[in-house]
């Protein structure tokens, strides 16, 4: 069964390869008159085209009302799509003698142009799954879709994508049955939709972090004048214990939380390690070490310190809040970029900085005591702030406070957007070469795949007419051949010719190969003369000129390796001067080698990588 | 591109204007095949002084122009494009090699590329012409400098094209040797006495001949257009 499917794919590959140049052959054929004079052998005879093919005759293709009209042939160049096979026949209207589909007619202008160009293109304001159905249903593969329209599509595509699986995520039960109990505990935290606990346990804890806010806020503010005294303490002072309550409750339901995240965690020392949870631990840290201190003047300095910490608890609510969870992640990424505004910013303050303290140190009672100092004249300058607290008294420092304060307004305006479309293009740039090189190789192993499919098919028809041979000897009866292709018995008859000329005979590595690698592509290997560059030079980068024994240039599947696709699409760039040099090579006489064909590398479709890009972790 | 780009026939055959097609084949040395398609576009003469001039029917013009379109929307073949046509036949193997020879050959007025005309006018002689008209073409294919011999450099490196198209995957495995003993064994055969072994068309046309029924021979490689439709 895997060897019939895998020499009907071969046959399908062969003959969709074949069909575009089939106006060639004749002067392919003609032009191998050049093989008599050496030939080593007769010729084998020329095959009898007795059966005629079918004329070229017009088709008229009803698509819901619009009618496309296309020659027969132009039809058969892709065998395995719907239009090319005999499926259509299903859709045959016989009263009319049309083709009748119900389907989308502006869609099917494109599949219809495909056939004639050998390129598909996608139309930008198609929606991409309404696209993808057509295609299917023409059985017409995407990626045959050409360069100019690749990148649209797939981006499209990806888009679709990402919003399918949010949808699948948000409203996909739980398919594994029953969960332990810490996996329940886990999925409540992380999803307070899941269950009405969780969702309690969701409120609960932001009321709880916004009055432990509020508290720490409110217990600054004055409170108010103490009847007898002039003092006005702040709240914190006057309703000690009533705060310290809120204090200890608040930390209670903190710690609580957080212990029942790091046990239901399913990797704790990921969750512990993660940027929540050491927000968790540094909200809290504080009340217990201002537990643990004494009452003590030296140190309860730096318990103030510690107090500063509480305000932590704030960052709590990106929990509870998307868009702060988007902020982060902005930021995050855009690190880089951030780093070189500071660094550059900071450049631009040493200088004025010093500059400033120079032309302003020699003033009496100036507050330009040090370079540092000027600092803050520098940043309130150049951020356009301008306090007033420090200002130039000589003429020359209010002219470098002036030239300040222009590059200021340059220096903090002119990077950002720069900056992040600098950011947002390079980002591009790098998805755009990973999309091409994608495609690239994807295409350069169909070309590879045709090939070793049209070399199967025709050590297969050979061994057919051996056993037809055979069976006609022994007297049996023949076997039903009539619906070969006119076309695919010249095409073999020539190579058969060339084998007699050369007095070698054309070999296969196993037909197994195919089948596995032939899963992953296309069946319909474009070849319109827009790809014959590529293809051409793939050829002669392939063929590079050495001697290889047979066993090394039979290899089998290995290991795709980025290295060596780059250096094979380098050398695909350069390959139209080594095609030239090809023949100077020839015309000079040194020593004839033979071009070996280097099926090194049977790479894998990297259609895996889109899933790895989807997925983005917000937390 | 101040020249009109596009050039109608007279009606005697003769050559097209040399200036498009000088400008083609200088689309051709630099450019790729995109710019190509914007400059240049090449029409052929008329159906029916085609089908005067050669042999073939109306209607085989017609399919044949029409694949000829397909593949060549400008009309004219420039060799890359040859080569990788031609590529598609002998897909184990570099058919580079072979087919720029054929291309230098079809391409009769060395312009570095091949019009519909030339293309049919070859297609009818290698098909329908006579005997000596298909040996003159295959002198012409192996002689590539055009001196009136082929010399034995000459017919290594048609060999070793030839050899070329098999490609790797052959047994028994191809080296340089088969290819060196396969222009010896030729050139025995010429039975050339001459030290220069040079061959000349007499000699070839003998080689050619030998015991094999010549006419047969080469009519196993025409195509008859007629019982496609």
């Amino acid at each position: 069964m895997d060897a019939e499917a895998c020499d009907m794919m071969s046959k399908r590959h062969a003959a969709s390869t074949m069909a575009s140049v089939a106006a060639w052959l004749p002067i392919a054929r003609a032009s191998a008159i050049g093989w008599v004079p050496i030939a080593q052998n007769p010729m084998p005879q020329s095959p009898a085209t007795a059966n005629s093919h079918r004329s070229d005759e017009r088709l008229k293709i009803n698509v819901s009302g619009r009618i496309f009209e296309v020659w027969r042939n132009t039809l058969e160049k892709y065998p395995d799509t719907l239009l090319g096979s005999n499926e259509k026949e299903f859709f045959l209207d016989s009263e009319t003698g049309e083709y009748f589909f119900d389907r989308d007619p502006d869609v099917f202008k494109n599949i219809l142009n495909f056939y004639r160009t050998g390129k598909l293109h996608y139309p930008k304001n198609e929606c991409v799954s309404s696209y993808d159905e057509e295609l299917a249903f023409f059985g017409v593969m995407p990626d045959v879709i050409g360069d100019c329209c690749y990148e649209e599509y797939r981006d499209r595509k990806r888009e679709t994508q990402e919003r399918l699986i949010d949808d699948k995520e948000s409203d996909n039960p739980e398919a594994a049955g029953v969960m332990t109990f810490r996996e329940t505990m886990w999925k409540s935290f992380e999803d307070p939709q899941s269950s009405t606990v969780a969702l309690v346990f969701y409120y609960v804890t932001g009321f709880f972090i916004a009055i432990s806010v509020l508290t720490n806020v409110t217990e600054t503010v004055p409170c108010g004048v103490i009847e007898g005294t002039n003092l006005n303490p702040p709240c914190g002072d006057r309703y000690d214990e009533a705060f310290f309550v809120v204090d200890t409750a608040c930390v209670m339901i903190f710690t609580v939380e957080y212990c029942l995240r790091l046990y239901a965690a399913p990797n704790r020392c990921n969750f512990m390690r993660s940027i929540m949870s050491i927000i968790d631990v540094v909200a809290i840290l504080p009340y217990y070490i201002g537990l643990v201190i004494p009452e003590n003047d030296d140190v309860s300095g730096a318990f103030v310190t510690l107090r500063v910490f509480r305000v932590f608890r704030i960052f709590k609510f990106s929990r509870h809040s998307q868009g702060l969870r988007i902020l982060g992640y902005t930021l995050q990424s855009c690190a880089s970029e951030l780093g070189f505004l500071l660094f550059s910013i900071s450049m631009a303050i040493i200088i004025f900085s010093t500059i400033m303290f120079y032309a302003e140190k020699n003033q009496e009672n100036t507050k330009f005591v040090s370079i540092p100092a000027a600092f803050w004249y520098t940043i309130v300058t150049m951020t356009t702030l301008g306090y007033g607290d420090m200002t130039p008294d000589t003429i020359m420092g209010k002219l470098f406070g002036s030239v300040c304060s222009l590059c200021g307004v340059l220096v903090i305006a002119l990077p950002v957007p720069v900056i992040v479309s600098n950011f947002s293009r390079i980002l591009n740039q790098n998805q755009r070469q990973d999309k091409i090189k994608a495609q690239k190789k994807a295409r350069l192993h169909r070309i590879k795949m045709a090939k070793q499919a049209c070399n199967h098919a025709y050590v297969k028809a050979k061994r057919e007419i051996e056993e037809a041979e055979l069976r006609r000897q022994n007297g049996q009866a023949d076997l039903d051949t009539s619906d070969k292709d006119v076309f695919e018995v010249q095409h073999h008859h020539l190579l058969n010719c060339l084998e007699k000329t050369t007095n070698v005979a054309f070999t296969e590595d196993r037909p197994t190969c195919l089948e596995g690698e032939a899963n992953k592509i296309s069946h319909t290997p474009p070849l319109s003369p827009h790809d014959s560059l590529a293809s051409l030079t793939s050829k002669s980068c392939c063929g590079r000129k050495r001697r290889m024994p047979l066993s090394s240039s039979c290899s089998k599947k290995e290991a795709n390796d980025i290295g060596g696709e780059l250096s094979d699409v380098k050398i695909m760039r350069e390959g139209d001067d080594s095609a030239d040099n090809g023949h100077n090579h020839y015309s000079h006489r040194s020593s004839p080698q033979i071009i070996t064909n280097n099926n090194r590398r049977l790479g894998h479709s990297s259609n895996d990588n889109t899933n790895a890009e989807l997925h983005m972790s917000m937390l | 591109m101040s020249a009109p780009l596009i050039d109608s026939k007279k009606a005697e055959p003769k050559p097209p204007q040399l200036s498009i097609l000088r400008q083609a084949s200088k689309v051709d040395a630099e450019a790729g095949i995109l710019d190509h398609i914007t400059i240049t576009r090449y029409k052929p003469e008329s159906l029916e002084s085609l089908c005067r001039n050669t042999k073939f029917t109306k209607r085989e013009i017609q399919i044949m122009y029409r694949g000829f379109k397909q593949e060549c929307p400008t009309g004219i073949v420039n060799e890359d494009t040859f080569k990788h046509v031609y590529g598609q036949f002998f897909p184990q193997g570099d058919s580079s090699a072979y087919s720029h020879y054929v291309f230098k050959t079809l391409d009769k007025d060395n312009h570095g590329c091949i019009t519909f005309e030339e293309f049919l006018h070859s297609l009818s002689d290698l098909i329908y012409g006579s005997l000596e008209d298909k040996l003159q073409w295959v002198f012409n294919l192996y002689d590539q400098n055009r001196d009136g011999f082929v010399s034995r450099t000459e017919l290594a490196t048609m060999i070793t094209a030839i050899y070329d198209m098999m490609g790797a995957k052959t047994v028994p495995p191809i080296d340089k040797f088969t290819v060196e003993k396969h222009v010896n064994d030729i050139i025995e055969q010429t039975e050339e006495s001459s030290q220069s072994e040079l061959i000349s068309y007499e000699t070839f046309k003998r080689l050619c001949i030998k015991d094999h029924q010549p006419s047969s021979t080469f009519h196993e490689f025409a195509t008859d257009l007629r019982l496609r439709h």
